[in-house]
């Protein structure tokens, strides 16, 4: 298989797997903060296609969980109950990517169906896990984004302009890179305001986590636009009068992609990782809007670790993501086989 | 010597100086402080809580502060502890002591296993061992270290083998001094492992690379042919010739022995920075999150310092003025 066929299929499974989460709604049977006050800590279902008189069933379905008497949170199967998992049902209205709003949802049961067991408040885990999905990448992405386009303007300023500029500009980069990055993502995150309502918590964790990165690549894209600009075809047309701007925006620029697009695959991950440790510790998306960091939260409290395991599940989520981010990175990186100082850093 | 040195010890002081001025900066865009959550409290008086603001000058302007601060940082003085209402550096000393403690034994076991799991991936490359190594890095690569904490947090809770949790166990005071030992090393064991898991997959696929490139080299295909046994081939000819990355990450992996844990720390309730520091973050305790940010940032740069010498030390074409990296 050839590298870009290989960088195609990578990307349209990654592509895929984002679609996925995007239309969170649709493959989610709740909402993500309907609660279930009959079965808190409810275990995953186990999906059954052979019934207690040994019947094969084409349609799988599961028995009603309840309270197993004297207990107040261990739950056992209904046999006497079964409910058969119906798809393409109506259930709870959302809305796709915001705007298209829609009932429709892949599975459902005529009684609630929890494959991934339930939270403290009874909530759906795995509808939660997937609406956390959207706050996470999205976070992840814009943050990616941000990050990006400061280091590219930072970077390319410093690198075509040179002089005192560069210089000062490449000493505040040091200064970014020399910090710890998650003690930089506290230190700004500590000074701004604790308790905010989710949208601006997102925003607020956004603007912090795009805020912290710049340096790296704005060091990267120095370093093209440095070469770049010595280029023939570059004198030339300054020989023949272009301004600089025409010369960043038309010739210099366009050389920076491939450095820009990896680092795009490096920082995503990361990211998404950092808003997951600012969700977990209680610095970034506040409950009960889902993210895969407060999803985790929970676990800090033992007797959560101790009784019920599956709230460990969403851990899993981001295995796919970071996996198809990082195959994509090292497609993107080429066939060099040594990795760089500069981008070890990323993940230490 | 003495100005590569010289340039290299003022390139610190002045990242000193710049996250200083950063953290301080940022003091300033906060909204409210220790004492603001005071008012509320009935108990307090207006007339205490002015004397209180007056007395740790919160309502000066921000260089006043900075300028007093700094005076004192170079006294030694790092601050008062709104929180604890004592001095900042001994509550530091302590909580770096334990995150020394737990961040040196993983920094220690990371590359022990690196450097001979790398050097022999790097003499096979591509085949069955190199493949596998590769695998192992790479699925350690994507489990990001907050979601192996809590999996094996999860793991020993439900297997009851290991503490979860905590430095010791309660009652440690009355241990022998064996027991002692015992009760902290299984303590260890959970935060240790994912320190080593998370920064294994890095060095070893350095230590691969730098390796293999060496092993290339034809001054090494002479040594083969001169009959000289492998072994000694891999570690005394190719290892010293890939050296130079491999130093610059040591000097990283120095520079991270404070400020690598810090959400590890936090997980497994270790107590050492990380929690410290977060609990300082959500009482708005500024000193103490200054001075915590300073001191890793100070062993950053020493981290870097350290690389720089060792760099020096050990490759002569920096030491004959040769343009640096």
């Amino acid at each position: 298989m050839s590298a870009r066929s290989r960088l195609v299929i990578c990307a349209a499974v990654l592509g895929a797997l984002h679609v996925a989460v995007a239309c969170a709604g649709f493959l989610a049977p709740y909402d993500p903060t309907a609660q279930d006050r009959e079965h808190p800590y409810a275990p995953p279902m186990r999906l059954h296609f052979v019934d207690t008189r040994g019947g094969v069933h084409l349609r799988p379905f599961a028995y009603a969980q309840g309270l197993r008497a004297g207990s107040f949170d261990e739950y056992e199967e209904n046999v006497a109950r079964a409910i058969p998992v119906r798809f393409f049902v109506s259930g709870a209205p959302y809305r796709v990517l915001g705007v298209l709003a829609l009932r429709l949802h892949l599975f459902g049961g005529d009684a609630p169906v929890y494959l991934l067991g339930t939270d403290g408040y009874g909530r759906d885990l795995l509808s939660r896990m997937l609406f956390g999905g959207q706050v996470s990448l999205l976070a992840g992405l814009i943050g990616a984004g941000l990050t990006l386009s400061i280091g590219l303007c930072i970077g390319a300023a410093a690198g075509f302009w040179g002089g005192w500029k560069d210089e000062v500009l490449m000493r505040v980069a040091e200064l970014f890179l020399a910090l710890p990055w998650i003690y930089l993502l506290f230190a700004m995150r500590a000074f701004l305001p604790l308790a905010v309502p989710p949208v601006k918590a997102f925003l607020l964790v956004v603007v912090v986590i795009g805020a912290v990165g710049w340096a790296r690549p704005a060091r990267m894209v120095r370093g093209i636009v440095l070469s770049a600009k010595e280029r023939n075809f570059v004198r030339a047309a300054r020989g023949f009068g272009a301004t600089g701007g025409y010369l960043l925006r038309r010739h210099i620029l366009p050389e920076t992609g491939n450095v820009v697009l990896t680092q795009a695959a490096v920082l995503v991950p990361q990211f998404v990782l950092a808003e997951m440790t600012l969700s977990f510790l209680g610095l970034g998306v506040p409950e009960p809007v889902p993210s895969w960091g407060n999803l985790l939260a929970s676990l800090q409290h033992y007797n959560v670790l101790a009784s019920y395991w599956w709230m460990y599940l969403p851990a899993f989520a981001m295995v796919p993501f970071f996996l198809g981010y990082l195959v994509l990175a090292s497609l993107l990186q080429g066939s060099s086989r040594t990795p760089k100082i500069e981008e070890a850093s990323n993940w230490v | 010597m003495m100005r590569f040195l010289l340039r290299r010890l003022g390139h610190a002081a002045f990242l000193l100086l710049g996250v200083s001025v950063l953290a301080f900066a940022f003091s300033t865009l906060a909204p409210g402080n220790y004492f603001d959550e005071m008012r509320l409290n009935p108990q307090i008086s207006a007339e205490r809580l002015s004397a209180l603001r007056a007395k740790y000058q919160v309502d000066r302007p921000v260089a006043v502060r900075y300028e007093r601060w700094a005076v004192a940082l170079l006294h030694g003085d790092l601050g008062f502890s709104f929180a604890y209402n004592t001095p900042v550096a001994p509550l530091l000393w302590t909580r770096a002591r334990n995150t020394l403690l737990l961040t040196g034994t993983a920094t220690l076991l990371v590359w022990m296993l690196a450097l001979p799991l790398g050097v022999w991936s790097a003499e096979r490359l591509g085949r069955p061992v190199d493949v596998a190594l590769s695998w192992a890095t790479a699925v350690l690569l994507i489990v990001p270290d907050l979601a192996l904490a809590l999996g094996l947090l999860v793991l020993a809770v439900r297997s009851g083998w290991l503490p979860t949790g905590g430095m010791v166990s309660v009652g440690f005071e009355g241990f022998s001094l064996g027991q002692k030992i015992r009760d902290l090393a299984l303590h260890m064991v959970l935060p240790v492992t994912v320190l080593v898991a998370s920064a294994l997959p890095v060095l070893l696929r350095h230590v691969r690379a730098a390796v293999a490139e060496a092993l290339e080299a034809s001054f090494l295909r002479a040594a083969e042919g001169h009959g000289i046994p492998r072994w000694r081939l891999l570690y005394r000819y190719a290892l010293p010739a890939a050296a130079h990355p491999l130093i610059a990450l040591f000097g990283f992996s120095l520079g991270a022995l404070l400020s690598g844990s810090l959400l590890v720390e936090v997980v497994m309730s270790w107590p050492g920075l990380g929690p410290f520091l977060l609990e300082a973050i959500l009482a708005r305790d500024l000193y103490v999150v200054i001075g915590g940010v300073l001191l890793s940032t100070l062993f950053l740069v020493a981290g870097n310092f350290a690389a720089d010498l060792l760099l020096y030390w050990a490759d002569p074409r920096i030491r004959a003025g040769a343009p640096e990296r």
